[in-house]
């Protein structure tokens, strides 16, 4: 099967107009290699940018304080892949962590995952998302890294309906559509990225065909 | 919320929420802003078909309401899932709050939910100790302000980031900074912990879909994920009108609940949750999952024939977006809980006749909800349905049964139109204005100055048009004229340069002598009965006539003979022929002189006025008719500028101006504003209340600009 090139080209153009970061690797290693580079050069804590300085609450603040080190977690990475990535992280001093994201609710820098399935029409990510460590990779990072198979990318949402059936016939599941950074126009309509969940998105388009 | 108790102390709330400068800015600015973002997220999409699939799978849904609760609570409990039904808002609090009382639960964490609100499931928790954040922005701004939303995606549309940033400094008990991305963060700092603490969390839900007993959620921020995350115990309280049968036909929905709601193709998040997911913090590891299904009146008003439609709502919150009055007055006076359009409507329903017996007559007939509407709820035709059924249920105002009498009864009242006539003869102006208005006007209503009554009206005027060569000898087709109250005794003008055009194009004309007023002042003011008693009327008048078309020249007029005819009499199966026959043939006078004579462009080579247009709100969205004023202007040779928001209200909406004189003057103003920047000497419009609003402010603005309809303008060309 050739990539489907139009569709490939519709979803990096719907992605990019919602502030997601289109990214394209020929191998998971160079993914790899792109979201240490990224943890390693980005701030400690990039809510710095926006806040760090102002004071909270002491409850709040409290919070913040315990978020010292850069921390990356990369939950669905097979037991390979994650010491591949693991290696690489060292040699930058960034702490890649599996499980156990309920102990980093204060924030980590990258949450690296798998998407499961991609929409052109509207830019989306699909991730099944009922494992909680990665589920909250995705909701608690300042910036998600999603690493997508070019071959998954399907034109509309009802295209996966038979797939997404297959995974809410199961007695629990989670799944999450992700288009994006997390975003509000809440105070005076003024867009601001970021405000519960990931202030960046970044899609690693994988050449798999 | 709605307080007041009288008509009065509610204009009162109004004519405070237009002083209140702030929120008059957000909202012209998102009223101009909507309608460009809308546009672009469903360009090279047919809207019409996506809405009507809405329309269609939400219908068929709600037909079987009963059938898909029971296979989703089914389908839910044999998963683990605790499912509920609550008959009415106090017991789905209740059902609430017992389940936080029986898991220990102290602090709770909500996401943005409107059937939350409707219950008021805040202060029922509170009440019982519980300590209660709301996560999503701009609900937490208002949950700290003690105020309920103004708009139902935008809840704290109407504030500032001054206002924002003095609440977070109270909150974080230190002064914060007025930047809008700084008080976000502060937010996702301050709500961080909040989420980490709480061991319950509260949702909505946008779908619940019965084969998998899966939720399907909505959100731009985030929150609602780590709302149904972080807590052991998740509750999702769900209005039964969210239950769809599968996957696919939410998928449908979402295609356009985003678009139309904030011109978004997809929202950042959209989360489909399926039975009791993994948590750490849960004791088997598992989260205690429970759904609250919200009666409070769904189930009868499902099966409603007429008011069925009003649960197709998807709370996209697009009614307000476009409403006038909204634009003008804001969510606190333009609903309950529920806001805009549907908010008129589900107040009645949901929260009773008190609350919606004053909001119902504050719709000023647009249809500009109408059109924009994700699912294709008839909005404006319902709100006049509930006015109408609450004067039924109560009292009928002295004022408007007399009207209704007035009405029903031609020759009363066009005796009245001429008595009235004689005795104006001291306060008539040369110009045709009114010097001062008349005592039963308070000074509310002098933003605009009113016409004198015409001294021979167009139908006195008919006997001698009609003995002409012209009208005996025409061969084209055959029209029988409906005037409009306005025109025929006030504007005959308007009426003789209509006829002049349609003759001069070789139509034959008719005017049956019987007709009166169309009814729908009757309608606005709640009169349902005498509306039909003028319809039957009219259709009688003109039935005798062998005629092809009956044209107006008063688009109001037009699209009530049109579309609320066959509505008024759809419970009456021996007129309902006779009034299909007499719609079908109603055509608004630009579409017949475009579209049926197909008339030529001029050949006149004199330069034409430059021109602007303001489409009646029920000529471009009541009779459909976008192009053809645009066309006659151009082939009669005027040099047309089309004016910013062409098809936006002028704000006369017939009674409406007479009862929010505030409302519409402020609507004028900005009507009037976006004419004046095109530099047009003329402006044509097609009907006559439109003229009447348009040339009544511009006369006493002292602009220099004329007003006419567009059969004037055009006669002159010929």
């Amino acid at each position: 099967m050739t990539p489907d090139h139009a569709l490939i080209e519709t979803f990096t153009e719907k992605a990019e107009a919602v502030s997601a970061r289109i990214i394209r690797v020929a191998s998971p290693m160079e993914a790899f290699t792109h979201a240490a580079g990224v943890c390693d050069t980005k701030q400690a804590c990039q809510r710095l940018v926006s806040g760090c300085e102002a004071s909270l609450s002491e409850k709040a603040d409290a919070l913040c304080e315990t978020k010292q080190d850069k921390v990356m977690a990369a939950p669905n990475l097979s037991d390979t892949a994650f010491s591949d990535l693991e290696k690489i992280c060292r040699e930058k001093s960034i702490r890649l962590i599996k499980d156990n994201l309920h102990s980093h609710l204060a924030g980590i820098d990258i949450g690296f995952t798998w998407a499961d399935w991609a929409i052109a029409e509207t830019g989306t990510l699909v991730i099944n998302s009922t494992s909680e460590d990665l589920r909250l990779s995705t909701m608690v990072s300042e910036i998600h890294m999603a690493l997508l198979p070019v071959s998954r990318i399907k034109a509309s949402a009802l295209d996966l309906t038979e797939q997404l059936g297959a995974w809410m016939s199961a007695p629990a599941d989670y799944t999450a559509f992700i288009t994006g950074a997390s975003r509000t126009a809440d105070i005076e309509r003024v867009l601001a990225l970021g405000v519960h969940g990931p202030l960046e998105l970044h899609i690693l388009l994988l050449e798999d065909n | 919320m709605q307080t007041a108790t009288t008509l009065k102390e509610y204009k009162s709330e109004v004519d405070k929420a237009l002083n209140n400068k702030f929120q008059r800015k957000a909202l012209d600015n998102f009223a101009r802003a909507y309608p460009v973002a809308r546009a672009n997220a469903f360009a090279g999409m047919e809207i019409d078909q996506l809405i009507q699939k809405v329309a269609d799978i939400k219908g068929q849904a709600l037909s079987r309401l009963d059938e898909l609760y029971a296979q989703f609570k089914a389908n839910a409990e044999q998963k683990g899932i605790h499912v509920h039904l609550a008959a009415d808002a106090d017991e789905a609090n209740r059902i609430i709050a017992a389940i936080a009382k029986n898991g220990q639960a102290k602090k709770v964490v909500k996401s943005k939910s409107m059937t939350a609100e409707e219950t008021l499931l805040n202060h029922h928790l509170e009440a019982q100790g519980l300590e209660v954040t709301e996560t999503d922005l701009g609900e937490w701004i208002i949950q700290l302000r003690h105020e309920g939303p103004t708009h139902m995606v935008m809840p704290a549309i109407h504030l500032s980031r001054y206002q924002v940033a003095d609440l977070f400094s109270d909150v974080t008990g230190s002064k914060q900074e007025t930047e809008i991305e700084r008080l976000v963060k502060v937010a996702r700092r301050e709500l961080r912990q909040k989420f980490v603490e709480a061991d319950m969390g509260v949702s909505g839900a946008n779908f619940a879909l019965a084969d998998t007993a899966t939720i399907g959620l909505t959100t731009n921020e985030g929150n609602a994920r780590l709302v149904t995350t972080l807590p052991r115990i998740h509750v999702a309280l769900v209005g039964l009108d969210k239950l769809l049968p599968t996957l696919a036909d939410a998928l449908h929905v979402n295609r356009v609940l985003p678009r139309n709601a904030t011109g978004q193709a997809i929202t950042s998040y959209v989360t489909w949750i399926t039975g009791p997911n993994p948590c750490a913090s849960g004791e088997t590891g598992k989260k205690e999952m429970h759904i609250v299904f919200l009666d409070n009146g769904r189930r009868a008003l499902a099966k409603d024939p007429v008011f069925s439609q009003v649960l197709r709502c998807v709370r996209c919150g697009a009614c307000a977006n476009v409403c006038p009055v909204y634009r003008m007055v804001g969510g606190h006076q333009l609903g309950h809980i529920y806001i805009g359009a549907i908010g008129l409507i589900a107040t009645y329903f949901f929260h009773g006749r008190d609350k919606a017996k004053n909001l119902v007559q504050n719709c000023i007939n647009c249809g500009a909800c109408k059109a924009v509407c994700a699912a294709g709820i008839d909005l404006p035709g319902l709100i006049k349905e509930i006015h109408a059924r609450i004067q039924d249920e109560t009292d009928h105002p002295l004022s408007s049964v007399l009207l209704g009498k007035l009405l029903g009864n031609r020759s009363l009242f066009h005796t009245l139109l001429r008595t009235a006539q004689k005795a104006q003869a001291p306060v008539a102006k040369k110009n045709g204005f009114m010097r001062h208005l008349p005592l039963i006007f308070s000074k509310a209503h002098n933003f605009r100055a009113l016409p004198a009554i015409a001294k021979f009206p167009f139908r006195d005027r008919w006997p001698v048009i009609k003995k002409t060569k012209k009208t005996a000898r025409a061969t084209g087709p055959r029209v029988a004229l409906f005037a409009g109250c306005v025109q025929d005794f006030v504007y005959p003008e308007q009426l003789e340069a209509g006829v002049a055009l349609m003759q001069h194009h070789g139509a034959a004309l008719s005017f049956p002598m019987d007709q009166s007023c169309c009814g729908l002042p009757a309608m606005m003011m709640g009169e349902k009965s005498a509306a039909r008693e003028v319809a039957r009327r009219n259709i009688l008048a003109m039935h005798g006539e062998k005629t092809d078309h009956i044209v107006t020249l008063c688009a109001s007029c037009a699209s009530h003979l049109k579309h609320n005819y066959p509505k008024l009499f759809a419970d009456d199966p021996a007129m309902l022929n006779t009034v299909q026959r007499f719609a079908d043939k109603v055509i608004a006078f630009s579409t017949f002189m475009n579209d049926v004579i197909k008339i030529p462009e001029t050949t006149s080579a004199s330069a034409g006025t430059k021109t602007t247009y303001h489409a009646p709100c029920h000529l471009c969205r009541g009779m459909g008719e976008k192009k053809a004023p645009g066309e006659l202007i151009r082939k009669a040779g005027l040099d047309f500028v089309p004016a910013k928001e062409e098809e936006t209200c002028c704000g006369f909406g017939g009674s409406f101006s007479g009862k929010f004189p505030q409302i519409s003057s402020q609507i004028l103003a900005t009507k009037l504003a976006d004419i004046k920047a095109t530099g047009a000497e003329l402006l044509v419009t097609e009907c006559p209340g439109c003229v009447m609003q348009l040339r009544g402010g511009i006369e006493k603005s002292g602009m220099n600009i004329d007003v006419k309809h567009i059969a004037e303008a055009m006669v002159k060309r010929l």
